[in-house]
């Protein structure tokens, strides 16, 4: 039982941290999702850890820097595969919008029952001119063909929680990325003659940033310790509450950003809208945080019957 | 990173388990909220039985009473005994969470020899006398005098919401020793025998109903000067000690609690919103229990991770969500204290947690300044 990092996850997790800030500087980042992108990452064997031997508390270590440094991209569904891959999760029948197709080989749709892969190749779809997220391009695609099956109940089970605690560790990134930047804004920017993080409503603002980023790193890195040793916790439980908690937090750290950097924060110029936009984003893919709070309390006892209260004791009251 | 026990630990585990089974078979029921004798009696009786059983005192130095055992042991203790549903430390609250780790850290050996093996057999019962009527938040401004003569410090002042003060044989007491010096140079903690001449109690009745802490009034009180922790006038310093015991581990059972008093709520919850929101809970409450043990994993290596400052701040923020939810779920059913198992004595209860032991916003100010690195108010 040792529930912090070890040496060698502080080791990779400084190495990548070093490799993303030397390639992947905000101005690079601001270019978009293309294949050398892919290419880099699998070169730094960032999709391949698993194959190599790492576990999923190593994977999410990893994750986690790539959402501090909001690497675009659909980093998540090309987890442990050979080819630039983006996917869906429980798609509608009709249209659908699809991310990244310009730069991707694959496209996984995950049900509950199973996992299909369909060729890019067979997807045609118009090109969005204006989406949420600028890092996140769309294409609106009209009905996916079947595709080929590739998995059952299992990976689908597999592939819906690893990539819930990939996707939760990349928003942790992004969440405490953004106390950074706002909390270095605070120290700098004066107003009324001081720094505006002397002032408590600016303060409190950061230190609740920074309560949120450390109590989801600590959920979704318990979920990571589940899906590595299934004997230590329930799934659905750690992997939804990890999920739930890191995506709110990136939301609500993003948007407690833009209010620390005022007018700034309204901005194209400041980064603090990419992370928000990408965490809201991410609240679409592998639960939202309503659904995950529902998968939660699924986990709970059921409602009883109760003995005391009956339906119609307010309307007697 | 690995969440599973030892073999040992697990073995730890199993007989902790047996053995609570075994005396909560035959605990006596809880005496009612006003009886404080009865209160003590229960309290310390069930501190005597871990005591005698090994149990009493994991983290502390097997010299004064304790076992020296790990972080990891005292997780289990904490998740088993929570399961169990054992008896909270109730009255020991102070003493064995706070007060006898600040002397485990900072008392002299004569001081660990007098007090840790008695507080960890129950046999001793400690409050805490460190906010004054002026002195809250600015707990620095504190005003209580203490003047030296010869061996002694007389000492003159008021303290309130002390509590466990009715039932308290020592106190922490934080007195100003120089009253020249800038406010946190002047101030020094002592032990406070609570049987001195000059001691009054007056019971405070809080949103309870009960009254759970006390004014103290000290009139020239005569506090042997071989009762001083740390030096004379270090006494802030010794205070920081404290609170980080007492805002950092000693809720940590509640904290363990409040995720068994998830479940017990959840029979009652049927709106779907309801228990979305439940979900919600138990989900924030889960998490700050895995930064507890993170920070107990940190502790074990001399690592004071960041997670020190934040446990008490969204455990206690959670927590009240709980107790929100917890009335509304009952509906009309909530307009009876003690109608529906604990759930609206908790609520009342848990209102407390965002003030105790520092406020949250004086946490937000320490975790600011401290942890992040932003700069005081201009005024302080
Ligand atoms: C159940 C309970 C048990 C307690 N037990 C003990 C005990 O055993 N021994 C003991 O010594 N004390 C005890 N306390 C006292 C507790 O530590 C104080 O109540 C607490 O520190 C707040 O002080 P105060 O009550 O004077 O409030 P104040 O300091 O007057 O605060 C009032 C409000 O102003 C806010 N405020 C004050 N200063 C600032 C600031 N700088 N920035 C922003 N907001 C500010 C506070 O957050 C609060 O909302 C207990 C309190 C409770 C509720």
């Amino acid at each position: 039982m040792n529930f912090d990092l070890s040496d060698d996850q502080v080791a990779l997790r400084d190495g990548i941290r070093a490799l993303l800030q030397g390639k992947y500087p905000m101005a690079r980042v601001r270019e978009g999702f293309d294949r050398s992108v892919f290419e880099d990452l699998a070169g730094a064997g960032v999709f391949s850890l698993r194959d190599d031997g790492f576990g999923w508390t190593d994977a999410a270590v990893v994750y986690e820097e790539l959402g501090r440094a909001l690497v675009p991209g659909p980093l998540v569904w090309s987890f442990g595969r050979a080819v630039p891959t983006a996917g869906c999760c429980c798609p509608a029948p009709g249209a659908v919008l699809v991310e990244h197709l310009d730069a991707i080989d694959d496209l996984l749709v995950l049900r509950r029952d199973g996992v299909w892969r369909i060729g890019a190749a067979d997807l045609v779809g118009a090109g969005q001119d204006w989406p949420l997220d600028p890092l996140t391009p769309v294409w609106r695609v009209d009905g996916l063909p079947d595709g080929e099956p590739v998995g059952e109940t299992d990976a689908a089970g597999g592939l819906w929680y690893s990539g819930g605690v990939l996707t939760a560790a990349y928003l942790v990134g992004m969440a405490d990325a953004c106390t950074t930047l706002a909390v270095d804004y605070a120290k700098e920017r004066r107003q009324f003659e001081r720094a505006i993080g002397s002032f408590q409503a600016v303060k409190h603002l950061c230190a609740d940033m920074a309560v949120r980023a450390e109590v989801a790193r600590a959920a979704v890195h318990t979920a990571a310790c589940v899906l590595d040793d299934p004997g230590v916790g329930d799934r659905e439980r750690t992997v939804s509450g990890a999920k739930l908690l890191a995506n709110e937090a990136a939301i609500a750290n993003g948007r407690a950003a833009t209010q620390v950097f005022g007018g700034m924060g309204f901005t194209w110029e400041v980064d603090v809208h990419l992370y928000l936009k990408r965490a809201w984003v991410l609240d679409t893919v592998f639960g939202s945080v309503e659904h995950l709070a529902d998968a939660v309390a699924g986990t709970l006892p059921p409602p009883a019957a109760r003995a005391l209260a009956s339906p119609d004791r307010e309307n007697r009251g | 990173m690995d969440l599973r026990y030892s073999d040992e630990d697990e073995a730890f585990r199993a007989e902790l388990r047996a053995w609570l089974a075994a005396e909560l078979a035959v605990l006596a029921p809880q005496p009612v909220r006003d009886d404080w004798d009865a209160r003590r009696r229960w309290d310390t009786d069930w501190q005597r039985r871990l005591f005698d059983a090994g149990y009493a005192g994991l983290s502390w130095p097997k010299e004064y009473g304790g076992q020296d055992a790990s972080p990891s042991r005292q997780l289990v203790f904490l998740e088993e005994t929570t399961r169990a549903r054992a008896p909270y430390v109730g009255v020991n609250f102070v003493g064995l969470l706070h007060a006898g780790p600040t002397i485990v850290a900072e008392g002299t050996d004569e001081q660990k020899a007098a007090h840790l093996p008695k507080i960890l057999r129950g046999e001793e019962v400690w409050c805490q006398g460190f906010s004054e009527p002026e002195a809250g938040s600015d707990l620095a401004s504190l005003r209580t005098r203490a003047v030296r003569d010869g061996d002694h410090y007389v000492v003159t002042g008021q303290k309130i919401w002390c509590s466990f003060g009715q039932v308290g044989d020592f106190g922490e007491l934080l007195v100003r020793t120089d009253p020249d010096a800038p406010k946190h140079q002047g101030i020094t903690w002592l032990i406070l025998p609570m049987d001195l001449g000059g001691i009054e109690v007056r019971p405070l009745k809080t949103v309870l109903g009960s009254s759970e802490f006390v004014e103290l009034f000290l009139d020239e009180v005569r506090v042997p000067v071989e009762c001083r922790v740390g030096e004379e006038n270090d006494g802030w310093r010794v205070t920081n000690v404290t609170l980080s015991f007492e805002r950092g581990t000693a809720f940590v059972s509640e904290l363990v609690d409040a995720t068994r008093l998830v479940e017990d709520l959840a029979p009652y919850v049927s709106d779907p919103a309801q228990r979305r929101e439940l979900g919600h809970v138990a989900a924030e409450l889960d998490a700050v229990w895995a930064l507890t043990k993170r920070n107990v994993t940190q502790a074990s290596r001399g690592v004071s991770g960041r997670g020190a400052f934040m446990i008490k701040l969204a455990y206690s923020e959670a927590r009240q969500k709980l107790g929100e939810l917890s009335l509304r779920a009952l509906g009309r059913d909530a307009l009876v204290v003690d109608g529906v198992g604990e759930f609206v004595e908790e609520r009342l209860r848990t209102l407390a947690l965002t003030i105790a032991a520092g406020t949250s916003q004086i946490q937000r100010n320490i975790l600011g300044e401290r942890v992040l690195g932003l700069p005081k108010e201009s005024s302080r």
